[in-house]
């Protein structure tokens, strides 16, 4: 070989080494900086630690402006798996008072994917819920032992009062459904449940913050991310006043305790709820904290349903005190007026169907009917309307004017409360009978019990205590609502816009002296109070489960309502057993606030009783 | 001597360029060690409990070194270069005697206050080495054997001790010096193999987990480069082209043959058919080599030859000579293993860390990933990240380019020496700057195994700055005296 000759040029080629990999760096550079964007992504992940501010919750108070519900902090262990560095187990056990047992199932219960599906070792798992006061204190100084803890400030619930759980509802841990329906939520968060806890959620819950915390590669944070400007403020929740009297509500549940059944108390002027009792119910406070998954057990497995609330979800036969309805319609249609007289010879006799009614003069015109509460009255103006072909063309025709008029009075559909799961009742129209008889194969008689409240015919308490709002109002009604108002804000206009109902003022006017007429001098005697004029109408409801309903609809004073009411019991008997002595307890104590002496030995009666024992349910 | 009018003179010869470009670097520096180590409460550069402190006063001692190598004559160290090289290799065996264990290697020498790695003065001391011997006088590495054991025992003999240390990386770095082998005359097939063997290693080990025709896919894949490899130089260099065609036509028959017995159904066991097409394919070239008497047939079939064994020994030297933890790091690099929270964690981090630096950083201290340690070592081995991190990609290049340029003058200084001394000496320079830009910055995006070594001037370490500082100014006075060289007239 001939040495140095050549030699020179490869220096071009070491250069050009050093090129060609000058050059296959940059790409690669190009390729992990520019073309591609999941490392930012990652970046952020490792150095940014998100934690969420949680804002306090709005504070419910009564319409008094007592406090109802009020925040109180709970402490979360957090629990970043990844981070975990040789958990001393007995030392954290130690400082939250748990066995290490328990520790070791609640780690594998949060690891399981079954049970947590969300689980991932980067994100933050919620180890151990609600800790106390004082365990968090000891946990707190002992935190930096533990790299991959940290303890999360969450707000709980607490109650003045032991009652009103069906208006008030309560919080829960959001589930994946609600995540993937409200991008707001993140897992671990709460939302409302039931209640004005769930309608006015987005009131309630505020706005979260964010804290954009720095954190290095043992989990310790080192501060705030730009000295926090990229943190965000939590808002606080709004306050929200309910309509409701807490005082009322109360009391109305005592006089409820061992019955089954329901109250409505409505404002009429304003149809703003006063008292939205159902029976039985529960203290709202069970459903707090670290017991809430076992008591909701108890509670939705109990024969009673104590979860169901009957003032809004059940529906009843509302029976007699439908019948104010009738003379309504019969009133507008013109089929009968003031002074028209309907037989009664112990009850509706009408070829073979007889429906039955007690003893009292007859025949008789409206006013005493209602007093009376005279069956065959209003089955006999039923008959009249339906069957009056030269007028409807057809007893179809008929029942739809008919049912008309009580979708405008607010049956057979919701009214609207503003909490969720209030039910429609039933008001059947002509086509229900078509598909039982046949078309044109039906009239008044197959279906005349539905005149005085019975049959197909379903409504919730609520729906009768609005009838007596309207009736007290003479004509118009608001949508029932308990929350009076809410901070900084309109409360929807569905519930200050009146709704009228195309029955005239005077026809009213006639029903109100009906009903001050059965106080006086009818069913409702013992409603008669000396100081104020209480108007009312009972119910008898028979039902296929057991003794009949009693029930109560009524309002007070008779010439500038204040309050309107239904009082309903399940298997108590008579309207005037139950629902009269109750109704008239209310109305007394909301407008004197207090119970006459005399009268003193209802309320103990009321108190006293028991009409469980007649439900038939058996409870273990 | 006119020490005077030397010394004037020779401030004017200095190479400026090479003292611009490693002063940017020293500043580069100590401004990204500042910047991974930054301290949200402490925020002082020069206090000597944080690193940058620390580095600015190893780069004060190193300006010190530099300018008393520059006030040297050049032409001193040709004589000193064997004594400096025995001294050094001494202090390598102290270093194994005495040294305590450090993270599992033996090669730092506790002296007083500092912390020295000998390892890293060996490389100016074994380039000196390497210099004056093929400065001797009519030196050739093509005259003769024992030249080219004497150059290969200079530089394998460090190599050994630094491996003895413990310091498999540093002595990897020595490898460098055969560039220079190259440069003065070794034959470029030595590199040329030793990119073949690395070609053959990674696609065989890269490829292991699938099979073809009932053999591992890589293996395969190997072969068949190598049927293709034979073909083309024999095209190249035998004069014959004959030979080239039937052996071409050779493995495209037996090729399609397989195939065809493919659609069959029939399967050939792939190792037994490519060993013997091959084997038939070598003896064909030998046969045939008599005959024509043609010598250029002979290297085709030894690289054919020498290729199939290194493929068969790949498993063997992968699984029985390397440790577990270099499986690892070659395994995660070729994408084989995540392990993300074991060996793949320094290099995922570090990709994540320069990744999401974009196009123009996130800014000085505005990095995250490196200044809340996510990184590991960010201020020494995955410095890079830093400037990957928060200079993004512009930064990236800029450095990557002020490196070329670095490497590039030197290669233009060492050509320009009058001597062999001179010139071999740069060239180990440039070699040296060469492999540890290409592993260093390779390891911190993913290119090439972790290999624990610095990024020259860049990571933070007083024996690294000052090894690298004093390799670079002895080859800068040694080309500030150029002119006094006899060889120069």
């Amino acid at each position: 070989m001939k040495p140095e000759r050549n030699l020179d040029n490869r220096k071009y080629i070491i250069g050009g080494i050093a090129v060609l990999i000058v050059i296959i760096y940059t790409i690669r550079l190009f390729a992990l900086q520019i073309m591609e964007s999941k490392y930012k992504d990652y970046a952020d992940s490792n150095a940014f630690l998100k934690k969420a501010i949680y804002p306090s919750r709005g504070v419910i108070y009564d319409r008094n402006g007592k406090v109802v519900v009020f925040n109180r902090p709970a402490y979360d262990v957090m629990m970043i798996p990844r981070d975990v560095q040789d958990l001393d187990t007995l030392d954290f056990c130690r400082a939250v008072g748990i066995s290490v047992e328990s520790l070791r199932k609640r780690i594998s219960e949060m690891k399981d994917k079954r049970l947590n599906p969300g689980y991932s070792s980067y994100t933050p798992q919620t180890l151990l819920k609600h800790l106390t006061a004082e365990d968090y204190g000891r946990l707190q100084e002992k935190l930096y032992r533990f790299p991959g803890l940290y303890i999360q400030k969450r707000i709980l619930r607490e109650y003045n009062y032991p009652g009103a759980a069906n208006i008030l509802g309560n919080i829960r841990e959001v589930s994946p459904s609600d995540i993937e329906r409200d991008s707001y939520y993140s897992r671990g968060d709460y939302t409302g449940d039931l209640g004005v806890e769930k309608s006015y959620e987005t009131f309630l819950r505020g706005e979260k913050g964010e804290e954009i915390l720095i954190r290095d590669v043992n989990g310790r944070i080192r501060g705030h991310y730009e000295d926090g400007a990229h943190d965000k403020k939590a808002i606080s929740g709004k306050n929200i006043t309910l309509s409701i009297d807490m005082e009322l509500q109360t009391y109305a549940e005592s006089l409820m305790r061992n019955k089954i059944g329901a109250v409505v108390a409505i404002e009429p002027s304003t149809g703003e709820i006063l008292a939205l009792v159902t029976s039985p119910t529960y203290d709202p406070s069970l459903l707090v904290g670290r017991q809430r998954g076992e008591n909701y057990k108890t509670l939705r497995d109990d024969p009673l349903k104590p979860l169901l609330d009957r003032s809004i979800q059940g529906a009843y036969p509302p029976g007699s005190t439908f019948k104010p309805t009738q003379g309504l319609i019969l009133l507008q249609e013109g089929i009968i007026n003031e002074n028209t007289l309907f037989p009664c010879s112990h009850g509706y006799i009408n070829g073979r169907l007889k429906v039955g009614c007690h003893s009292h003069g007859a025949p008789l015109p409206l006013k005493p009917a209602i007093q009376t509460s005279c069956n065959a009255y209003f089955c006999w103006g039923f008959k009249s309307m339906i069957d009056r072909r030269a007028k409807y063309g057809n007893p179809a025709n008929a029942f739809e004017t008919w049912k008309n008029y009580l979708v405008e009075m607010g049956y057979g559909y919701r009214l609207g409360i503003d909490i969720p799961g209030e039910s429609r009742g039933f008001i059947p129209n002509s086509n229900t009978y078509n598909k039982v008889y046949g078309e044109n194969r039906w009239s008044a008689n197959s279906i005349i019990s539905v005149s005085i409240g019975q049959g197909e015919i379903l409504a919730t308490p609520l729906q009768i205590a609005n009838l007596s709002a309207t009736i007290a109002n003479r004509g118009k009604y608001f949508t029932p609502h308990v929350v009076k108002s809410v901070q900084d804000t309109i409360i929807d206009i569905n519930y200050t816009t009146p709704h009228a109902v195309s029955i005239e003022r005077r026809h009213y006017e006639t029903l109100a002296e009906g009903m001050r007429m059965a106080v006086t001098g009818g069913t409702c005697r013992l409603a008669n109070l000396p100081d104020i004029e209480v108007c009312g109408k009972t119910g008898t409801a028979q039902n296929p489960h057991g003794r009949d309903h009693s029930v109560f609809m009524g309002f007070a004073p008779y010439h500038d309502p204040k309050i309107a009411i239904c009082v309903y019991v399940e298997n108590a008997g008579f309207g005037a057993t139950y629902g009269v002595p109750i109704g008239s307890l209310l109305i007394e104590k909301y407008l004197t606030g207090d119970i006459a002496e005399n009268r003193k030995y209802i309320e103990q009666n009321m108190l006293n009783a028991n009409t469980i024992i007649n439900s038939g349910v058996k409870k273990h | 001597m006119e020490s005077r009018n030397t010394n004037q003179a020779f401030f004017q010869h200095v190479d400026w360029i090479c003292i611009i470009l490693y002063l940017v670097l020293i500043g580069i520096g100590v401004a990204s060690i500042y910047a991974s180590k930054y301290d949200f409460d402490n925020t002082e550069l020069l206090s000597f409990a944080k690193p940058s402190g620390r580095q600015v006063a190893w780069i004060g001692l190193a300006l010190v070194i530099a300018v008393v190598l520059l006030l040297f004559d050049g032409r001193m160290y040709e004589s000193c270069a064997y004594p400096i090289y025995i001294i050094i290799l001494m202090a390598l065996v102290v270093t194994i005697a005495i040294a305590g264990d450090i993270k599992g290697s033996r090669s730092w020498l506790v002296i007083g206050p500092v912390n020295l790695q000998p390892a890293e003065f060996g490389k100016f001391a074994t380039s000196l080495a390497l210099a004056r011997l093929f400065a001797s006088y009519n030196f050739s590495l093509s005259a003769s054997r024992t030249n080219y054991l004497k150059a290969l025992a200079i530089i394998l003999i460090p190599v050994l001790l630094i491996i003895a240390q413990k310091e498999t990386g540093s002595a990897l770095a020595y490898l460098a010096l055969f560039l220079v082998l190259y440069r003065e005359g070794m034959s470029g097939s030595v590199l040329l193999a030793a990119l073949g063997a690395v070609t053959i290693f990674v696609i065989a080990i890269k490829y292991s987990d699938t099979t073809f025709m009932d053999m591992p896919t890589g293996e395969a894949i190997v072969l068949m480069l190598v049927m293709a490899v034979m073909t083309g130089m024999l095209a190249i260099f035998c004069k014959d082209k004959k030979i080239a065609r039937n052996v071409a036509l050779w493995f495209i028959g037996t090729g399609l043959t397989a195939w065809l017995l493919h659609l069959f159904d029939i399967d050939l066991p792939g190792t037994i058919f490519f060993i013997t097409a091959i084997s038939i394919a070598c003896i064909y070239c030998f046969f045939m080599g008599i005959k024509t008497r043609l010598n250029g047939i002979y290297p085709c079939v030894w690289t054919a030859i020498a290729s199939v064994a290194f493929l068969f020994m790949v498993n063997f030297v992968f699984t029985e000579v390397l440790q577990e933890h270099h499986q690892k790091r070659i395994c995660v690099l070729l994408g084989l293993e995540e392990d993300l929270l074991g060996t793949g964690y320094n290099v995922n981090q570090a990709k994540i860390a320069i990744g999401s630096g974009g196009l123009s950083g996130k800014g000085f201290l505005n990095g995250t990933q490196t200044k809340l340690d996510y990184v590991p070592e960010q201020h020494t081995d995955f410095i890079y990240c830093t400037i990957g991190e928060e200079q993004g990609f512009l930064g990236s290049v800029a450095v990557l380019i002020i490196f070329l340029l670095l490497i590039l003058r030197v290669i233009h200084i060492a050509e320009r020496q009058p001597s062999v001394f001179g010139r071999v000496y740069g060239y180990c320079v440039a070699s040296f700057f060469i492999l540890h830009l290409t592993i260093n910055i390779g390891m911190v995006i993913g290119l090439c195994p972790v290999i624990g070594i610095p990024l020259p001037f860049v990571s933070y370490g007083g024996s690294s700055l000052w090894g690298f500082t004093i390799l670079l100014f002895i080859l800068l006075s040694i080309d500030a005296s150029r002119r006094s060289h006899p060889a120069y007239f």
